[in-house]
């Protein structure tokens, strides 16, 4: 069974004036679907990665299957159930690692305390002993030393912070994870570092990724299924090997043309 | 004699703390014609090299030593003689240089009206034709900047450098804020711009890719210093620096697979208040000796490294 | 925190008007404290004013029982030194009681505003807008007016301080609210606070945990800049008689008294008390002016 599954999720943004200045200046009803009617399957423990370009709608998709927002029509389902982000027990197995490293961490708050906060909202652990000793193993599995959870945000490097969130995101012990970005605002050296990392904690806990990216390369390195979009379209879909062998959409194969490639 | 050069370039910074010396000895010449790729990491100085050539680092900082020359003669000492004639120059963003209330085909003849003293009618003739030659044609060239995709904003910055005729183009990350069907345009663009006008290019970005797709030569830059300078193909392919090594080995490529695990450099560039002593890679390298921590490796014109192969 | 920190202390140092203008407040706010202990007279207790004292000039004796003042007293015989000091201590209560009720105000209304967006924000932002097209001042004596109407004449004298505190409170929120509001707006929008709904926070703890520790600078410049208002606000109305009872008279009590006197001669009675008025203004604008500056580069 798929661990995700989006079913027409279709995210339509009414950007008309109100009614009663619509019907003053005779404006018409100004629509813009974000995302129309995408279906995908993530099967468990498999990256699925979505490419785009901006605009394309790749972060209004995640949004959507977060629960950040509600989309307009279609659903999401969590292990063959519908996802209800107002349910912790659904809430607490979808979680996110945003793109900005420096907009995703409260500066005001101690990385511990990042760290602790799901814990708590969860109510995952109960003593402060249960929640420091969890803070540990957390800075442990993301390669942070134990010294680090007293520290702030601007105290880390972008790689580092990127490891704060994605422990942040761990803390919940999450099924299904959506990497919106993570690496786009890291240098390459200290993105393959990231890259592996991800890499490393979906084997040891059996993770399944919704990757979102405009970089192909890292697709490449990254995903084990793969959709396109553009325009809010999913254009093509297929396995990560027969896409890069075998593109059948046109505007899959002007991606892969446009991919600037060290050769 | 090459058309610019770069000597011994160090640029400071008086800060409370003390001085942080932002770039330590850059040195590197531009032929006409010639693409010149500056890369490196967020912090390793591209951009500070970029800013120096054009006389526009913020102060407190400024240029500490070395000289730069076009054709001969210096220009570090009155860069505004220089700036946007003899020397061009496009950002990431084409937004902070274009006047939003203004046509850009009134902006163009404005710049060169004032940097040429041209007369109406050849300042249009002029404009006209460097808006032909980056493909903005018709009405378009009454619109405002607001009007245009990031895209062809970027060719209208484009269009307004190379109106002055310069003889060097600085091009700072002038793709990273596009979409990659979009970069490879602008990329071909200024290739095209190169071969015709014999514009020496100084491209400064972070994505191999771009410096594989587009440099003849490259400059590889870590900290404030270069540590490697060659012909693109060779840097790319025989790097002989373990730092180029490295990155080259840390990008991701279209032949890689989810198998493999990409080569990582451990830890991460440090802040310019902590350089380390002797070279300043020294503690992230896989091949450092002893005489790494205590002396730092002199440029050759090729690399900085006291590490090789045989 | 640590970088902001010192960077913040450096920059304090490194400027004279801050250095001087602090200096004054904490000077100031410090004799208004401890003013029962400083001031050589108490200046309210009857038993202790003699009538003759009357109307002695500065640093010169009495004609009739040959007493001298720092400041002179005015016309009941009060030391003035003293009544400033205590004048002081009431301008300084209501300009910090009325700006903590302001700010309580304006950042739960900002916030949520901010947050909650739609009908709530139209709601308090109009409400705001309609506010900021009357004088502060006018509205805080419309607020007086009425609280005076509510209020039985027996207390009024008990509750004249706090119904200041109230007038000035309600009349200085708005751009509290505004500020906040539009920090919100653009802290809402980050990643961190997006991961905080992802944990199934409700909003009102997003809001508090999250939002409000990133809103508090722009607060504390406002904050700062508001205390002057108010101390000015509260000496316009007390000299306009409607503020602090003559029972407890403030630094504009003392100013309104003194103006009587100002043509027939006993000028110390007006000009000592209007310049502790200006220096506490003025100190507390420049500082806040200070902090604006440093706090926030982008008005620089």
């Amino acid at each position: 069974m798929n661990v995700l599954e989006t079913q027409a999720l279709t995210q339509v943004f009414d950007r008309s004036q109100s009614a009663w200045l619509r019907r003053l200046t005779g404006a018409a009803i100004d629509q813009l679907v974000a995302v129309d009617q995408v279906s995908i399957q993530i099967a468990p423990g498999e990256t699925f990665a979505l490419v785009g370009e901006s605009g394309s709608g790749k972060s209004t998709l995640a949004r959507m299957i977060v629960g950040l927002d509600r989309p307009t029509s279609g659903q999401v389902l969590l292990n063959g159930e519908p996802f209800n982000p107002r349910q912790m027990s659904h809430r607490r197995q979808v979680q996110m690692v945003f793109q900005s490293p420096y907009a995703s961490l409260n500066p005001r708050w101690r990385v511990q305390d990042i760290l602790r906060e799901p814990l708590q909202a969860f109510g995952l652990r109960k003593s402060g002993q249960d929640q420091a000793a969890r803070v540990s193993e957390l800075l442990d599995q993301v390669g942070l030393s134990q010294s680090d959870g007293a520290r702030y945000p601007h105290e880390f490097s972008g790689g580092q912070r990127q490891r704060i969130s994605i422990a942040r995101a761990l803390a919940s012990e999450p099924t299904f994870l959506v990497c919106d970005e993570p690496t786009s605002a890291l240098d390459v050296s200290v993105q393959a570092q990231v890259l592996n990392l991800l890499k490393q904690l979906q084997k040891d806990l059996g993770l399944t990724y919704l990757f979102i990216t405009h970089d192909l390369a890292v697709v490449r390195s990254m995903a084990h299924h793969i959709g396109v979009l553009k325009h809010g379209q999913l254009v093509e879909q297929a396995t990560a090997d027969r896409l890069f062998a075998d593109p059948q959409h046109p505007y899959t194969q002007m991606l892969l043309d446009a991919a600037p490639v060290i050769a | 004699m090459s058309l610019l050069s770069v000597q011994g370039l160090r640029v400071e910074f008086p800060t409370r703390r003390g001085v942080l010396t932002a770039l330590d000895g850059v040195s590197f010449d531009l032929d006409r014609g010639e693409i010149l790729g500056l890369v490196g990491e967020s912090g390793a100085g591209k951009s500070m090299t970029g800013a120096a050539i054009m006389g526009l680092i913020e102060p407190p900082g400024h240029m500490a030593g070395g000289q730069i020359t076009l054709e001969g003669q210096r220009i570090d000492q009155h860069p505004e003689r220089y700036r946007g004639s003899h020397i061009g120059m496009v950002f990431q963003d084409p937004l902070t240089s274009l006047n939003p209330l203004q046509r850009i085909g009134d902006q163009l003849m404005e710049t060169l009206k004032i940097h040429h003293g041209l007369d109406d009618a050849t300042a249009k003739r002029r404009a006209m034709q460097a808006l032909d030659e980056v493909g903005i044609e018709g009405k378009r060239r009454d619109h405002y900047p607001h009007e245009f995709s990031g895209g062809m904003r970027q060719r209208v910055v484009i269009a307004l450098a190379l109106a002055s005729d310069p003889k060097v183009l600085v091009a700072d990350e002038p793709t990273t804020a596009l979409d990659v069907s979009i970069q490879a345009q602008i990329l071909a663009l200024l290739k095209q711009l190169c071969r015709d006008r014999g514009t020496g290019i100084v491209l400064i970005t972070h994505d191999m890719g771009v410096i594989a797709q587009t440099t003849d030569r490259v400059a590889v830059m870590y900290l404030g210093r270069l540590v490697e300078l060659g012909a693109t193909d060779q840097v790319i392919h025989q790097a002989t620096h373990p730092y180029t090594q490295g990155l080259m080995a840390s990008t991701p490529t279209l032949a890689g697979s989810v198998d493999q695990d990409l080569f990582q450099i451990p830890g991460a560039m440090p802040r310019l208040d902590a350089v380390p002593a002797g070279c300043a890679f020294h503690p992230r390298c896989d091949r450092a000796m002893p005489q790494c921590k205590t002396h730092a490796p002199e440029f050759d014109g090729r690399r900085a490294c006291f590490w090789s192969e045989s | 925190m640590s970088r902001w920190d010192s960077d913040f202390v450096y920059a304090f140092k490194r400027s004279p008007v801050a250095c001087v203008s602090a200096g004054v407040v904490c000077l100031l706010v410090l004799a208004a404290v401890f003013a029962p202990w400083i001031a050589p007279l108490n200046p309210f207790d009857m038993a202790a004013l003699n009538l003759m004292n009357g109307f002695t000039p500065p640093l010169a004796p009495n004609a009739f029982t040959g007493e001298t003042f720092l400041l002179g007293t005015d016309d009941q015989g009060r030391d003035l030194f003293s009544a400033i000091l205590y004048g002081l201590r009431v301008s300084l209560f209501v300009g910090f009681a009325a700006v903590a009720l302001a700010m309580f105000l304006g950042v739960f209304l900002g916030l949520l505003a901010g947050y909650r967006g739609g009908w709530v924000d139209t709601l308090i932002m109009r409400m705001a807008d309609v506010q900021v097209t009357f004088p502060s001042i006018l509205i805080a004596m419309l607020i007086y007016g009425v609280a005076q109407g509510l209020i039985a004449p027996d207390n009024r004298g008990d509750l004249a301080i706090g119904i200041l505190i109230l007038s000035i409170g309600l009349s200085e929120w708005v751009q509290f609210a505004r500020t906040v509001r539009g920090t919100t707006l653009v802290e809402k929008e980050k990643e961190y606070v997006q991961a905080a709904r992802l944990m199934g926070l409700n909003p009102l703890a997003v809001m508090v945990r999250h939002i409000l520790p990133n809103v508090t600078t722009p607060v504390l410049v406002i904050a700062t800049i508001t205390l002057a208002l108010a101390i000015i606000a509260e000496a316009t109305l007390s000299f306009l008689g409607v503020g602090a009872p003559p029972t407890e008279p403030s630094l504009g009590t003392l100013i309104r008294i003194g103006q009587d006197f100002l043509f027939s001669g006993e000028w110390w009675i007006l000009l000592f008390p209007a310049l502790t008025l200006l220096l506490l203004a003025l100190s507390v604008n420049l500082l806040g002016d200070w902090l604006r500056d440093t706090l926030n580069p982008r008005l620089k």
